[in-house]
């Protein structure tokens, strides 16, 4: 997976550079690049041909723009490809379809394992908090052991009812299924989510179950749960559960993970219902509205630089940052307690190898190159700050030999690292205050060296724009 | 592994060939001839002897196997009948090997999960093979050959436990079948007349302690859990009772993580590190599931989990729907780990040891 598409792009492009126009013979090789790059992402082959086929379309006759690499605009025409794909149908809205009669009904389907017992905890949680929802959710997983217990676990942990089986029904999904929302009726249930069995796509007898637990409870919104390190089989198996289920949505899972995720594209492209949620975490709160242009990023190997603008914004405490802005400003008084304040909201965001996972690989794989980023490095810095007192923080000029001992021997550390912190520090603030002096020209020029660490990151997120 | 076909064959037939010819995705001619292969050489994947002698566990007794080989042979049979009288594809496989066959081979392998690298190899060794026959021979036939060659490193059949007890410690993403897994293993430890003994060490995720109980209820083994807390002290514990109890396997489940999660790594280097010292050499065996249906991902699970843990073994579970796992080719050459047993199927006897023949013949 080192091999990104955009580097290999941008190499093969070179041939054709000085051409306006992508023709059929110039964008061959390149279309091959493609092919490689989605099938290295997990996209199913069927699906990878009529996606090429497809950038092939869009692509030829089309003039390369001014200020972009012939590289550059063929990877935008894959990227909004993709996100169209994968994206919601114009003016279709995003997220659930409830408006129906209430009990409203989530029908959760997919393979064993892909997280669907999970997933309907996730849910409910969203559907309480941001909808306020009355949820309840329903257990018809019969098989697998503790799986009611699971459920019935989750359900006290986002704090949503329960339906618990009676032990008559307890072991006929569809008489379960039924009688919950008999049950959920009467009492003014606004959404009842029904978890099943993880099931194999060629299990007919299984599948018929699923099929008879849908009808019986006619569905509001069936979704399809998803891995997103799903394979090649995406397509039999999306395919499979939709010719029974008419599913109506996708939910993604798993998408904290390495994986490229290319599962997404085959079960959209297959199923041609659309992706409604991903799951992020293994925590309750880890479900997210699905975004396309980001996945579209993920699949080329892009990383994920819109979530890391969203961490930054989420983490950065506004005030705070102005408070320091103005500091900044002013050309003087940006102490060691702001240098600390830095060094937490950096915490704040995942720690910097948080920050690095969402980079593009090409930029991880320099990070770690050059050593990594040592998380306890960033520990023992606010350690020796935390050891001074409030007057050196605000006068680091005041530490001299023997503080320096004392505040060693506080953090526990060499005077060495006491000594490199500050030396840091001093070098933060000259760039303070060439900022203050100069405006933002003068701190790139002083930061140039920086410019050769992210090479021609300009114009590689189309997505960023 | 089978049934896939069967499926498969039913789409293609409603699909007639309009699909681009020069791309690859093609499958329906190439599909049919390797199975009529399979079919009518049933002999060439009984698995070979040595695996099966070495295992201690015995996990599928021989009969057993030929048994259900026959079983699948014939729905294999039925199957491809039916499909062969519909497409009116009496022709086998093209018995050269031309771009064609090749872009095709290509296509199946790639369907297959086995990711470009892996792919690559083989169709270069075929090529090899194709020309050192002089340009003659089955290239389906070579192609599985290749795939063989390729897989045998991994066929590395569960040690002898010269140890008592002996510790197998289990890892994987989530939903990848540990439990499961677990559950089957544990089964046929116990049907071979070794005591065994489990630690419920999910202690995460809601109710993995409970399903791991009731498993152990149902079948009649020991499980030892805690409320909460830390999965190493519950492993620990495991550890010492099975030698205090002088139980012949403790097995350690642990919670599903995925690589990303640096610190739940970290977790599973220290229950590692604690079993260690409550049992000089344990765990014996480090495994590594991996989920069957899962993409290129297959190989960063194993290139982490193996840092983390130094695996010994694989186990690869839902071979018995449609997926057909072919990322262990990309496994095979990235980062060898032996594969110690493949699930196909829900029934305790479906957990069987990797033979890299049978699994290349299914494959392709």
């Amino acid at each position: 997976m080192s091999n990104q598409l955009t580097e290999r792009l941008a190499r093969l492009v070179k041939t054709i550079k000085g051409e306006a126009r992508f023709t059929e013979s110039n964008t061959a090789d390149v279309l091959r690049e493609i092919r490689l790059a989605l099938i290295e992402a997990d996209v199913a082959l069927p699906v990878v041909k009529s996606f090429v086929e497809r950038v092939k379309t869009a692509a030829l006759g089309q003039e390369v723009m001014g200020s972009l690499t012939p590289g550059q605009a063929f990877v935008s025409i894959v990227h909004r490809e993709l996100t169209a794909l994968m994206g919601p149908e114009p003016g279709v809205p995003a997220g659930l379809n409830l408006a129906v009669t209430p009990p409203a009904v989530i029908l959760l389907a997919g393979l064993q394992g892909a997280g669907k017992t999970t997933t309907a905890g996730k849910l409910a949680l969203r559907l309480k908090s941001s909808q306020k929802k009355k949820v309840l959710l329903v257990p018809c997983d019969v098989y697998r052991p503790a799986a009611t217990e699971q459920l019935r676990t989750l359900a006290a942990q986002v704090e949503v009812d329960f339906y618990a089986p009676a032990k008559a029904e307890a072991e006929d999904p569809v008489a379960i299924a039924r009688n919950a929302i008999e049950w959920a009726k009467p009492r003014y249930y606004d959404v009842v989510i029904v978890d099943t069995a993880g099931r194999l796509a060629i299990d007919e007898a299984m599948m018929q179950e699923a099929a008879a637990i849908s009808a019986a409870v006619t569905p509001a919104e069936t979704l399809f749960v998803v891995d997103a390190m799903l394979g090649q089989d995406a397509v039999n198996t999306a395919r499979a559960f939709n010719e029974r289920l008419h599913l109506t949505g996708i939910m993604l899972t798993k998408l904290d993970g390495d994986s490229r995720g290319g599962a997404a594209l085959s079960v959209r492209e297959i199923t041609g219902v659309p992706i409604k949620f991903a799951g992020v975490s293994e925590k309750l709160d880890g479900l997210e509205l699905f975004d396309a242009e980001r996945m579209a990023s993920r699949i080329l190997g892009m990383g994920d630089v819109l979530a890391l603008v969203e961490a930054t914004q989420k983490a950065v405490d506004i005030e705070q940052a102005h408070k320091l802005a103005a500091k900044v400003k002013s050309g003087k008084g940006f102490d060691l307690e702001d240098f600390k304040q830095q060094i937490g909201q950096m915490r704040k965001m995942g720690g910097m190898q948080g920050l690095i996972d969402k980079l593009p690989h090409e930029i991880q794989a320099a990070a770690a190159k050059s050593g990594g980023v040592d998380e306890k490095q960033v520990g023992r810095m606010e350690g020796i700050i935390n050891s001074m007192t409030p007057a050196e923080r605000r006068k680091p000029e005041l530490i001299k030999a023997t503080r320096k001992r004392r505040i060693a021997m506080g953090a526990g550390v060499q005077v060495q690292e006491v000594n490199r912190l500050l030396n840091q520090f001093e070098q933060t603030q000259t760039m303070m205050k060439k900022f203050s002096q100069g405006g933002m020209g003068k701190l790139m020029r002083a930061v140039g060296g920086m410019k050769g660490g992210l090479p021609g990151l300009k114009g590689k997120f189309p997505g960023m724009r | 592994m089978w049934g896939w076909l069967k499926k498969k064959f039913g789409d293609e037939a409603q699909v007639p060939a309009e699909t681009n010819v020069s791309e690859q995705s093609q499958t329906s001619s190439e599909v049919i001839a390797p199975q009529e292969a399979i079919a009518t050489t049933p002999v060439s994947i009984e698995p070979t002897p040595t695996a099966e002698e070495s295992l201690p566990v015995a996990v599928v007794s021989p009969t057993n196997v030929a048994e259900e080989k026959k079983g699948w042979l014939d729905k294999l049979k039925t199957g491809l009948s039916a499909t062969r009288n519909k497409l009116g594809l009496q022709t086998i496989f093209a018995s050269k090997l031309d771009e064609d066959t090749l872009e095709q081979l290509e296509a199946q392998l790639l369907m297959a999960d086995c990711g470009m690298p892996a792919t690559q190899h083989l169709l270069d060794d075929l090529r090899k093979r194709w020309k050192q026959a002089g340009g003659e021979g089955d290239p389906r036939k070579m192609l599985v050959d290749a795939l063989t060659d390729l897989l045998k490193p991994l066929e590395q059949a569960f040690p002898e436990r010269n140890e008592t007890p002996f510790v197998v410690m289990i890892a994987g993403v989530n939903g990848a079948g540990k439990t499961t897994s677990i559950g089957k293993l544990a089964k046929h430890l116990q049907q071979s007349g070794a005591s065994v003994l489990l630690a419920a060490g999910d202690t995460f995720r809601a109710a993995a302690r409970e399903q791991l109980a009731i498993w152990g209820e149902r079948n009649n083994v020991t499980v030892i859990q805690q409320a909460g807390g830390d999965p190493a002290a519950v492993m620990f514990d495991a550890v010492n009772a099975g030698k205090a109890r002088n139980i012949d396997v403790v097995m350690c489940d642990t919670a599903g993580r995925l690589p990303t999660q640096l610190n739940l790594m970290d977790e599973l280097k220290k229950a590692k590190r604690v079993i260690g010292k409550a049992m000089d050499g344990a765990p014996h065996e480090t495994l590594l599931v991996l989920d069957g249906t899962t993409g290129q991902n297959a190989i960063m699970q194993v290139k982490a989990f193996d840092e983390a843990l130094q695996l010994t073994g694989l186990i690869m579970t839902k071979l018995d729907g449609s997926a057909k796992g072919g990322v262990i080719c990309a496994i095979a050459k990235e980062r060898p780990v032996p594969l110690r047993f493949i699930g196909v199927g829900e029934g305790i006897d479906d957990l069987r040891p990797f033979s890299a023949r049978e699994f290349a013949e299914a494959m392709v």
